[in-house]
């Protein structure tokens, strides 16, 4: 009897620069319309894990892979068409376009029309991309320039962009970096809501632990590049090894102190 | 054996002043990230200051005393240049930079006629190195041995300068992070301004260097700068010994190309030069760049297309312009034909630059191809005029597919770079493949069917191609491709988010602007009835990018009226005065520092502000001013 392959699968991916080892053997899954949470301290290797997984770093050994399928080495567009959106820390919009132009140009490469020279872009999909808009909380913006737009927005405008392809992996790195508490909270339940509506698998990095505790169904502990610890919000929370890891050090202070230094 | 010795230790010699400069270009680049297109005119202005004083001044001090001070004077010239035009201009976009220290270009081109003349110069030669060295039965100059051990020991000295002086580390931090060392309380001014002046003190040397070897002439500033680009482009910017191994490379190739291609000796350098970018897209000895910044204070207001209102005013302004003929001379119908072409050149470029954010520095090549194409098709092969105007462009379209390919690899002022020597390339085929080109003589003869021959028949094709032309432009920046070649402009790392091949897109902007550039030459060709190198040349390119940036960079239709103001502009202007160059430059230099957002943008501007400051009933008065868009 054949089972279902999980969404992602994620085999002893490893990377060192130099002698330095990034990370090392790291395995994990990914089930779909699961929101799994990618924690540790700085230069734990989440970011290198993340890049790797979105293609933007090549791995040594190990692989990844989406629904069965081996993604590893493949490049970052390659990867976006097989399902996969992404958000990144600092936000990358088209700053000279308006909010609804910025989606258009997902759906536009989303349904292959890139080197269409005569059609109409201004109502190319304009109604899939206002419902984007919508579901993100976004309507009434369309028609606003990208450049104007204050921070959180944008982080909702990156999630509809991200949507636009009907992904069944969203990648979102430190999603509500550099965002009011308030915002944070609403961009995340958001999120989770839409996870859950789409049956999208959602895998994201974070340093503030509320968030995390509160959004995660489950959570992944790197420190120094390998994997210390896995399992429910609840187990992470009293797994002996990560209160040393990260309450070792102050938890309140990590978070704080890279918050300083992100902003 | 002996002849490709000396042949080499000849290129070794060319390498020392080519690097001189392309060093100098490098330091004032690390730091100020401005790259300095008036290097080469320093360059000259050196060669020339160091000619009055060498001959004013006797003995071997005289001479050698000249080359030092020639190299000074020219670098307070360049502090002042620093002082009084690019401390305005450090924030503004890379390509207003570029253009500014162009526009210095092509004003110091006029002012050394003026000054010197416009004849050849043959400077002394150098006291102590006058005489030639037996190799084996080739002459070796002493003076090309005098080069060989300079360009070393100013490697070295430059080494030192810049790893055991406390400036030469400021100048290191700076290179990495300008705001980290401004805000640790180092005056940046004056830090800009010492490593402007060393870099064109360099320049100067390396032209000073230059009259024992070489005669001093007004066109030597291109001339040297297409190398140093090439230069840089090799070695990779920013970094000085790549300046040096890559000035070594380039001239032992033209040293040895000589021998391999005698008439396009250019194409080895090229081969290189494109081998290097695909390894290497940064050069051999440069690092990647990081992404252009944001520019604060250029915010671009969001395209639309026209309304039907706005369309229809378009539609009536073309009218108008086709009833010329019913009242104008044949003048000023040869004068509105020649407009019409620029309009042409002029949107194909705006199409990349402003749509693209691909500001080529060489897009007259593939004017210049087309035109050329046209020649080749109408006196070689004999066919009708409109087979050749259907088919000529196909060069500009070729053209534009080989170069472009490796163009997009690269952006921002690399691109500029890139462009520019390509064209160059292009130009110096043109010049040199005599057999097949005609040389400078060009290729005359290139007249229009008898159905197009009358001035207003020329003049209503001409009008009707760019009317197309401009609509199918327009239209395809509204289209889906439109939209996706904005998204590269604005993030290259969104698009390839989500799943966009920004190169791909980019390239084909790319053949798509050099294309229609090359409708616009075929229809110059038959309008002056020849083709010359000057079709392809630089200040084609430049004509090209004042026109855009005339309009207004940041606008849609910016291009038709920049095309239309500045080549009238241009065609009195060089009736009235001698001295075009100095002026062009002049209000180039001007448009960058006081009207950033050129015609089009400033009409937007007025009109968004009238419409906030007026009550809603006066808005239909602001409404043609901002339909310009």
């Amino acid at each position: 009897m054949s089972v279902a392959p999980p969404l992602l699968a994620v085999e002893g991916l490893t990377k060192s620069y130099g002698g330095i080892h990034a990370v090392r053997g790291v395995s994990f899954s990914l089930r779909a319309g699961e929101i799994l949470a990618l924690i540790g301290p700085n230069g734990a290797g989440k970011s290198t894990c993340f890049d790797m997984l979105n293609g933007q770093n090549r791995p040594d050994t190990g692989h990844v892979r989406l629904l069965g399928k081996d993604t590893t080495g493949k490049k970052p567009r390659e990867i976006w068409r097989m399902g996969v959106g992404r958000t990144f820390q600092i936000t990358a919009t088209f700053a000279t376009m308006t909010v609804r132009e910025n989606v258009q140009v997902a759906l536009i490469s989303h349904e292959k029309q890139l080197f269409n020279l005569w059609g109409s872009a201004p109502n190319f999909d304009r109604g899939e991309a206002g419902r984007l808009l919508e579901l993100v909380g976004m309507g009434g913006y369309a028609d606003r320039p990208c450049g104007e737009l204050a921070y959180g927005d944008l982080k909702r405008l990156e999630l509809a962009v991200a949507l636009a392809n009907q992904p069944k992996l969203l990648l979102m790195d430190e999603p509500t970096a550099g965002m009011a508490p308030r915002e944070r909270v609403e961009l995340m339940r958001l999120t989770a809501q839409i996870a859950r509506e789409k049956s999208i698998g959602v895998l994201f990095t974070e340093h503030d632990m509320d968030v995390v505790f509160e959004h995660a169904d489950r959570i992944i502990v790197l420190n120094r590049g390998t994997l210390i610890a896995e399992g429910s919000p609840a187990e992470v929370r009293g797994n002996p090894q990560v209160q040393a890891v990260y309450l070792g050090e102050g938890l309140l202070y990590d978070a704080q102190h890279r918050e300083g230094a992100s902003a | 054996m002996a002849f490709y010795v000396v042949q080499f230790l000849t290129g070794l010699a060319s390498a020392a002043s080519l690097f001189l400069v392309a060093s100098g270009l490098s330091i004032i680049f690390g730091v100020t990230r401005i790259v300095n297109f008036a290097h080469g005119a320093f360059y000259m202005i050196g060669a020339y200051v160091a000619f009055t004083l060498t001959e004013r001044l006797s003995g071997a001090f005289g001479f050698w005393g000249g080359i030092v001070v020639a190299a000074f004077a020219v670098a307070l010239i360049g502090v002042i240049v620093e002082m009084v035009l690019l401390r305005r201009i450090y924030h503004a976009p890379e390509l207003f930079q570029l253009l500014a220290t162009f526009g210095l270009t092509l004003m110091v081109e006029d002012l050394v006629v003026l000054i010197w003349g416009p004849d050849d110069l043959v400077g002394r030669r150098a006291p102590g190195f006058r005489g030639a060295i037996d190799f084996f039965g080739q002459n070796i100059p002493s003076y090309d041995l005098f080069l060989i051990v300079l360009g070393p020991v100013v490697l070295g000295i430059l080494w030192l300068l810049f790893q055991r002086t406390r400036w030469g580390v400021l100048v290191r931090a700076a290179t990495q992070d300008r705001d980290m060392v401004a805000a640790l309380g180092v005056n940046q001014k004056w830090l800009f301004t010492s490593v402007f002046a060393v870099g064109v003190f360099l320049a100067a040397l390396g032209g000073a260097l230059q009259i024992p070897r070489d005669a001093v002439h007004h066109a030597m500033d291109l001339r040297i700068i297409v190398e140093v680009f090439v230069v840089v482009v090799i070695g990779g910017l920013g970094s000085i010994i790549g300046a040096f191994v890559a000035a070594v490379l380039v001239s032992e190739l033209n040293a040895f190309g000589i021998l391999i291609f005698p008439k396009i000796s250019i194409i080895l350098v090229f081969l290189v030069m494109a081998a290097v970018l695909i390894v290497r897209p940064w050069g051999l000895f440069g690092k990647p760049e990081a992404p252009a910044r944001k520019t604060p204070g250029l915010t671009v207001n969001p395209w639309r297309p026209l309304t039907s209102n706005e369309r229809l005013a378009a539609l009536a302004a073309l009218v108008i312009a086709a009833t010329l003929p019913l009242f104008a001379g044949n003048y000023a119908l040869t004068v509105g034909s020649e407009i019409a072409i620029f309009v042409i050149f002029a949107v194909s470029l705006h199409f990349l630059m402003s749509v693209g954010g691909l500001a080529s520095f060489g897009h007259a090549a593939y004017f210049g191809l087309g035109a050329y194409g046209v020649a080749f098709l109408a006196k070689m092969a004999g066919l009708p005029m409109i087979v050749c105007l259907l088919l000529g462009p196909l060069l500009g379209c070729m053209g534009a597919a080989v170069f472009g390919f490796f163009a997009v690899q690269l952006s921002g002022v690399y691109f500029a770079m890139l462009t520019l020597a390509f064209a160059q390339i292009v130009w110096s085929i043109a010049f040199q493949w005599v057999s097949v080109t005609g040389g400078d003589n060009g290729i005359l003869g290139v007249w229009p069917s008898s159905w197009a021959a009358s001035p207003s028949h020329f003049y209503w094709i001409a009008l009707g191609v760019a009317a197309l032309v401009t609509i199918a432009l327009r239209a395809m920046v509204f289209s889906p491709f439109g939209y996706a070649l904005r998204a590269t402009r604005d993030s290259l790392l969104r698009t390839e988010a989500i799943g966009i091949n920004a190169k791909r897109i980019q390239w084909t902007a790319f053949v798509i602007a050099g294309t229609t550039a090359g409708i616009g030459g075929a229809l110059f060709a038959y309008l002056k009835g020849s083709v010359f190198p000057d079709n392809l040349g630089i200040s084609l390119s430049v004509d090209a990018l004042v026109m855009v940036l005339l309009g207004g960079v940041e606008t849609v239709s910016g291009a038709v009226i920049g095309a239309i103001v500045y080549k009238a502009l241009n065609i009195w202007l060089v009736s009235q005065t001698d001295l075009s160059k100095l002026v062009l430059g002049g209000f180039i230099v001007l448009i960058v520092v006081v009207f950033p957002k050129g015609i089009v943008g400033m009409l937007e501007m007025l009109a968004q502000r009238r419409k906030s400051t007026s009550p809603p009933g006066a808005t239909l008065l602001a409404k043609p001013m901002g339909s310009a868009e």
